[in-house]
């Protein structure tokens, strides 16, 4: 393999995982842009998706059936974090929440130990058959199925956005609160409904992963932290920013794993997360990672 | 307000050091005592955080990467180097302290969410650091035959000597703590706890006071670890991982983050919590070596946040 086929591999595999982190980078900028909530659980939401769905598939029910069910046990749990953990105290500080949200991720990811146990769990590829070749690289067929699934919800989600009332309602929220509650929306319900977009995002993205690289109570951690890398690298309130930050993020990792050192591979998002902050104090970004208090 | 008399913390802190010296002459048992052990290096690096979480209201989500420095400068500084163990561990907490410096200077001049999004980031560089540069480091396996510290010739190489040890400095720590606490820094950082716009108005200088705070608190967190190396004289990366960041976390929750005592509450309630679960849960499910605990941890968490955000330490006042 010459280094420009080496190149376009990595490339090729950044883009895979870059389309998971998008999705789940979405969730975090759903929330946040909504609830000013920085929702640590993300991650396990894709955990849990990936695990519902390795049962699902184990009891025989069809993967387009399991892969809906698993998706909506991901918005069940995402409405049941806002509903038991966030709405009581929906008025801490941001920092309150923040550690709310990590209990809340811890939690579930035992939670999910019980049930599942440690071992990794497989998953079949959504459809067999052997690798594809693209000029000097390949690409495994569940890695198409995870851009194609990622394409289809970015654009599910800015019709969402743009072309229906509710999608509207919590851009508004997003926007201004209080001038949404004086046009009749109600917040409260936004809330909700953001947390259960991104429990859905979260578990899309734990599904449509897992046959690539198996399905444990503990890939959630990662994948959270590497969603919420991503979501930041576009401002944490803007969801094509998300989208951007993702396959970034998902081509530098590959690019380093392959070419510079792959026991690094991990550390890079979390480079990208302080050089991010560090640029924001010097001022350096055209926009706000953060809001500064 | 003028106090007369003995303090009550200064007498809080005399039972407690007669309580804790007379342990060891009523409990044998070595397993025990090792817990009480990891109980004092909890407290000491839980008590770091409290004075960042209680006294400079930010959250540091890598402070198991401090406390990770520490034990790997010790370490690498005396089984490498063959340093003396003392100097490398004032090597240690001086190092960390720098290093927390360096990170701080520039994030707190912003407040908000910065702070703990950096020392994520850093706790976790810093894990796969240690993985990974093996030819300090040790790599996976880590670093072997540390020194013990020792007195004089009087080698602390067993539980019961470390005990005295350990907990001489959580007690030696906490009274320094209590009284900064009490000091004319310690209101200044309460004022901005209050209020930060008042407290600036009034001349107090909030980031610096803030970065200082988050100096102490890493150089504290630093020492804990440096002592945890000289105590089990053998390091890995994998105890300086993103969870003991939770798990410090959690017991400054627990404990409450407005008291230093709390500390001290927290961190022993969740290491003799998570022993216990640790012995019980394989009888019950069956399985072994899975971190059941952890959702005791999470419950916690959410629980004392949403209903006891004063956590242990203001259930014994009474608040």
């Amino acid at each position: 393999m010459n280094l420009a086929d080496q190149v376009l591999q990595y490339l090729l595999s950044g883009l895979v995982v870059g389309g998971i982190y998008a999705l789940i980078g979405l969730g975090f900028v759903i929330v946040y842009s909504v609830t000013r909530v920085i929702n640590f659980a993300q991650g396990e939401f894709a955990m849990l998706g990936a695990l519902v769905m390795v049962t699902l598939t184990d009891r025989g029910i069809p993967m387009p059936v399991g892969f809906l069910l698993a998706a909506l046990a991901g918005c069940g749990i995402g409405a049941l974090l806002e509903g038991a953990a966030i709405h009581p105290i929906r008025r801490g500080s941001a920092l309150t929440l923040l550690i709310i949200t990590i209990g809340a991720s811890i939690v579930i990811r035992g939670a999910a130990l019980l049930v599942w146990g440690t071992d990794p769990l497989p998953l079949p590829a959504f459809t067999g058959g052997p690798p594809l070749q693209i000029g000097g690289a390949i690409i495994v067929r569940q890695g198409l199925w995870v851009l194609a699934v990622a394409l289809a919800i970015f654009a599910g989600l800015w019709a969402f956005f743009t072309r229906t009332y509710a999608g509207k309602a919590v851009q508004a929220c997003a926007i201004h609160p209080t001038a949404s509650r004086l046009m009749g929306i109600r917040v409260d319900r936004m809330f909700l409904l953001a947390f259960t977009l991104a429990g859905g995002l979260g578990a899309v993205a734990g599904i449509v992963i897992a046959p690539i690289t198996y399905a444990t109570y503990d890939m959630g951690l990662m994948l959270g932290l590497k969603g919420f890398v991503a979501a930041v690298v576009g401002g944490l309130v803007s969801p094509p920013g998300a989208i951007v930050g993702g396959f970034l993020l998902g081509i530098l990792e590959s690019l380093t794993a392959g070419l510079v050192s792959s026991g690094y591979k991990d550390a890079v998002a979390f480079l990208i997360l302080i050089l991010i902050c560090l640029a924001q104090v010097a001022r350096l970004l055209p926009w706000r990672v953060v809001e500064e208090a | 307000m003028a106090r007369f008399g003995v303090r009550p913390d200064t007498r809080a802190l005399l039972v407690l050091a007669a309580v804790l010296a007379a342990i060891p002459l009523v409990v044998r048992s070595g397993y025990l005592l090792g817990i009480l052990n990891f109980v004092g290096l909890n407290a000491i690096a839980a008590m770091g955080l409290t004075l960042l979480m209680g006294y400079a209201g930010q959250v540091s989500l890598g402070q198991a990467a401090f406390f990770g420095l520490g034990a790997y400068t010790s370490g690498i500084l005396t089984a490498t180097y063959a340093v003396n163990p003392w100097a490398a561990m004032a090597a240690a907490a001086l190092l960390t302290g720098i290093v927390a410096f360096a990170i701080g200077t520039p994030i707190f001049r912003l407040s908000g969410l910065l702070l703990a999004m950096s020392t994520l980031g850093f706790g976790i560089i810093v894990y796969y650091v240690q993985v990974n540069w093996a030819a300090l480091t040790g790599g996976p396996s880590g670093l072997t035959a540390i020194p013990p510290l020792s007195l004089g010739g009087f080698r602390i190489d067993n539980d019961r000597r470390f005990f005295y040890l350990v907990w001489g400095c959580a007690l030696l720590l906490l009274a320094l703590a209590l009284n900064l606490a009490d000091s004319r820094i310690g209101r200044a950082l309460r004022a901005i706890h209050g209020g930060e716009l008042a407290a600036r108005m009034a001349g107090v200088d909030a980031t610096r006071l803030k970065l200082q705070i988050f100096v102490v608190s890493a150089a504290i967190t630093a020492l804990a670890g440096s002592l945890y190396a000289h105590y089990l004289t053998f390091i890995n990366p994998s105890p300086f991982g993103f969870g003991y960041s939770i798990e410090l976390l959690v017991m400054v929750v627990l404990g409450g983050v407005t008291s230093l005592w709390g500390a001290f509450l927290g961190a022993g309630t969740l290491t003799i919590l998570t022993e216990a679960l640790r012995a019980i849960m394989p009888r019950l499910t069956g399985r072994t070596q899975a971190e059941y605990e952890i959702i005791l941890f999470g419950l916690l968490l959410i629980g004392f946040m949403m209903f006891l955000p004063k956590g242990l330490a203001g259930l014994a006042r009474g608040e």
